[in-house]
């Protein structure tokens, strides 16, 4: 494990239990998402974005776009934990007139890009923030993750066809393949495979990685590209958590006091 | 019958003075949807080839293309047909421009019925609802070719979201020389008049003038109201409209159901009510061409004539 890997490692823990105390605190969230979802983050923030607590508006910063808004709870953990906010703000998560409303809002809590929850519209914007970047020359990267189920809003599929055409080589896409949407496998709502095939013919490059495995999370978003590249990260649902992992009844399902001592103790040890 | 004035077609002054403002300011750029033709943007693509990002027909990804660049810095001016841009891209507007803030300029283009023959599914005549229904988005109308200038200089030069509508027919100069043409939030007193209001917008403004210089023949005095600026409303115009006139009467190329009507009917009746008459395009049209269907819609200087010495004598 090189030094990079392991510092994503312990971010990694830290968020699944800032989730854990935030969730459990507030009696809501959307755990299942945040859990899949905790390792692309951490792998972002703790080593490839280039972006600054101290001056989250910074002109030529990296754009993260949480395209899947009800992991909200996941970023803010990440955030706070990276400085751009107290981890104590964590504990008004969802509480009357908190700035941590259950979708992220940009004009509330630094580090955040755009007010996202309706799915479908992390994609585009991202793309816009990605043609910014090039006419100002700024050298700026853009990256937006999504969840699988979310595909399925044809929005994405214009945003796709879009930086394809404009060979956006500053773009990255990850897209969070847990599997499943709220209620149901993914598989059997509206199937998305073949999701490589796809976007390849949109003009993208595809990376198909462990959407747990940091290390080929940090290759796949710092290779070079001659194309937007598409991470297809394949993840489980309440990854970290035995009980949870790949039950859809944790899509926003709130532990118990036991279970809660149970899933912080398997995560502490992660 | 008065002197024929001369016309002008707002899409070419709006397309002249983004130009102009784009010269200047290197952070302005166009977002379109494969509507470089329709929003008379050929000379600005020739000008700026790489800001004018063409999204194709694409108008969700239109609108979140431009949020985007206006997180990068840039100031988007979405032109697009009003249609398309407000009912296809909706959310996208509600969430990712109005919500989030972005520095967004969404323009409208050739909107309420002004695609005449070509019918209801490209009549923009439910985005001024839709728009007003948003939190805090500035809604702006320009009636001419002066407003249209100072409108989108204004827009240009103004953080923040704003919608305008840009209209495609030609319509006579209203300001007649009056500067500032255009004052944000504030409603444009064009005539005085003390027997009644007539508060109109857009393309309509000149048909209201016609219709109070009708109305002076027969000795009834008409104050006519360039409502250029719709949200937010400028309500002490409106309140000394109601207090120093009998009745008003309001006309908009726009449902009157939460549309401008609706708006002024919402601030008069709490505050200070007078008889009124909404006059808008509140169905589906019919066949025919946009000068046939404002007759239709009675959004002609005569049938709002007709409506006001009705308005006067029965209070409705």
């Amino acid at each position: 494990m090189s030094m990079a890997t392991r510092e994503i490692a312990d971010l990694a823990r830290e968020i699944r239990i800032q989730i854990l105390h935030t969730i459990k605190g507030a009696g809501m969230g959307h755990i299942g998402g945040d859990f899949s979802v905790t390792d692309i983050l951490a792998t972002l923030f703790g080593a490839v974005l280039k972006v600054d607590p101290k001056e989250p508006n910074k002109a030529d910063r990296d754009r993260l776009i949480l395209s899947k808004g009800h992991a909200a709870v996941a970023l803010y953990s990440t955030l706070a934990l990276r400085g751009f906010f107290p981890v104590e703000d964590l504990k008004t998560f969802a509480k009357p007139l908190s700035n941590l409303n259950g979708h992220p809002n940009r004009n509330k809590v630094p580090g955040v890009e755009s007010n996202t929850g309706p799915l479908g519209h992390g994609f585009p914007i991202a793309v816009g923030t990605a043609i910014g970047a090039q006419l100002a020359k700024s050298g700026s990267r853009s990256f937006v993750i999504m969840g699988d189920g979310e595909l399925q809003e044809g929005s994405n599929w214009e945003a796709a066809m879009f930086a394809g055409h404009r060979k956006l080589t500053n773009l990255i896409a990850v897209v969070d393949r847990n599997g499943f949407q709220q209620g149901s496998p993914t598989s059997k709502t509206n199937e998305l495979d073949p999701l490589d095939k796809k976007f390849e013919a949109f003009g993208w490059e595809v990376c198909v990685v462990d959407g747990h495995n940091h290390e080929a999370l940090l290759k796949a978003f710092t290779d070079p590209q001659t194309k937007p590249r598409v991470i297809i990260a394949q993840t489980t649902k309440g990854k970290g958590v035995d009980f949870m992992e790949g039950k859809a009844e944790w899509h926003h399902k709130v532990p118990s006091d036991e279970q809660y001592e149970q899933a912080l103790e398997q995560v502490g040890k992660q | 019958m008065s002197e024929k004035l001369e016309e002008f077609d707002n899409r070419i002054i709006f397309a002249k003075t983004l130009i102009a403002l784009a010269t200047e300011n290197p952070k302005i750029v166009v977002v379109c949807n494969d509507s470089v033709g329709s929003s008379n943007l050929g000379e600005f693509r020739d000008l700026f080839p790489d800001r004018l990002v063409d999204v194709g027909i694409a108008e969700q990804n239109m609108v979140g293309v431009a949020a985007g660049l206006a997180n990068a810095g840039f100031t988007p001016f979405v032109c697009a047909a009003a249609p398309f841009l407000t009912g296809r891209a909706l959310e996208q507007i509600k969430a990712d421009v109005v919500y989030t803030r972005t520095n967004v300029k969404l323009c409208g283009m050739s909107p309420g019925v002004s695609y005449g023959e070509l019918g209801p599914t490209h009549h923009s005549i439910e985005d001024i609802a839709w728009m007003r229904a948003l939190d805090s988005l500035p809604i702006v109308l320009p009636a001419d070719e002066a407003q249209t200038k100072e409108a989108v200089t204004w827009a240009a030069n103004t953080t923040g979201p704003v919608f305008m509508r840009i209209g495609r027919f030609k319509v006579p100069s209203v300001s007649q020389g009056q500067s500032p043409a255009f004052v944000p939030n504030k409603a444009m007193r064009i005539i005085d008049g003390n027997d009644i209001t007539i508060i109109a917008t857009g393309t309509l403004v000149s048909r209201a003038v016609a219709a109070a210089h009708q109305l002076k023949a027969d000795g009834i005095s008409a104050r006519v109201i360039n409502l250029s600026t719709v949200s937010p409303l400028d309500t002490s115009e409106i309140l000394l409209a109601a207090k120093e006139t009998k009745a008003i009467i309001t006309a908009e190329e726009s449902v009157t159901r939460g549309g401008v009507g609706g708006a002024i009917a919402e601030f008069v009746v709490q505050n200070h009510p007078v008889a009124m008459k909404l006059l808008g395009t509140d169905t589906f049209a019919p066949t025919g061409s946009v000068s046939y269907l404002l007759e239709h819609y009675g959004l002609t200087a005569d049938s709002i004539v007709a409506s006001a010495r009705e308005l006067l004598k029965h209070g409705k």
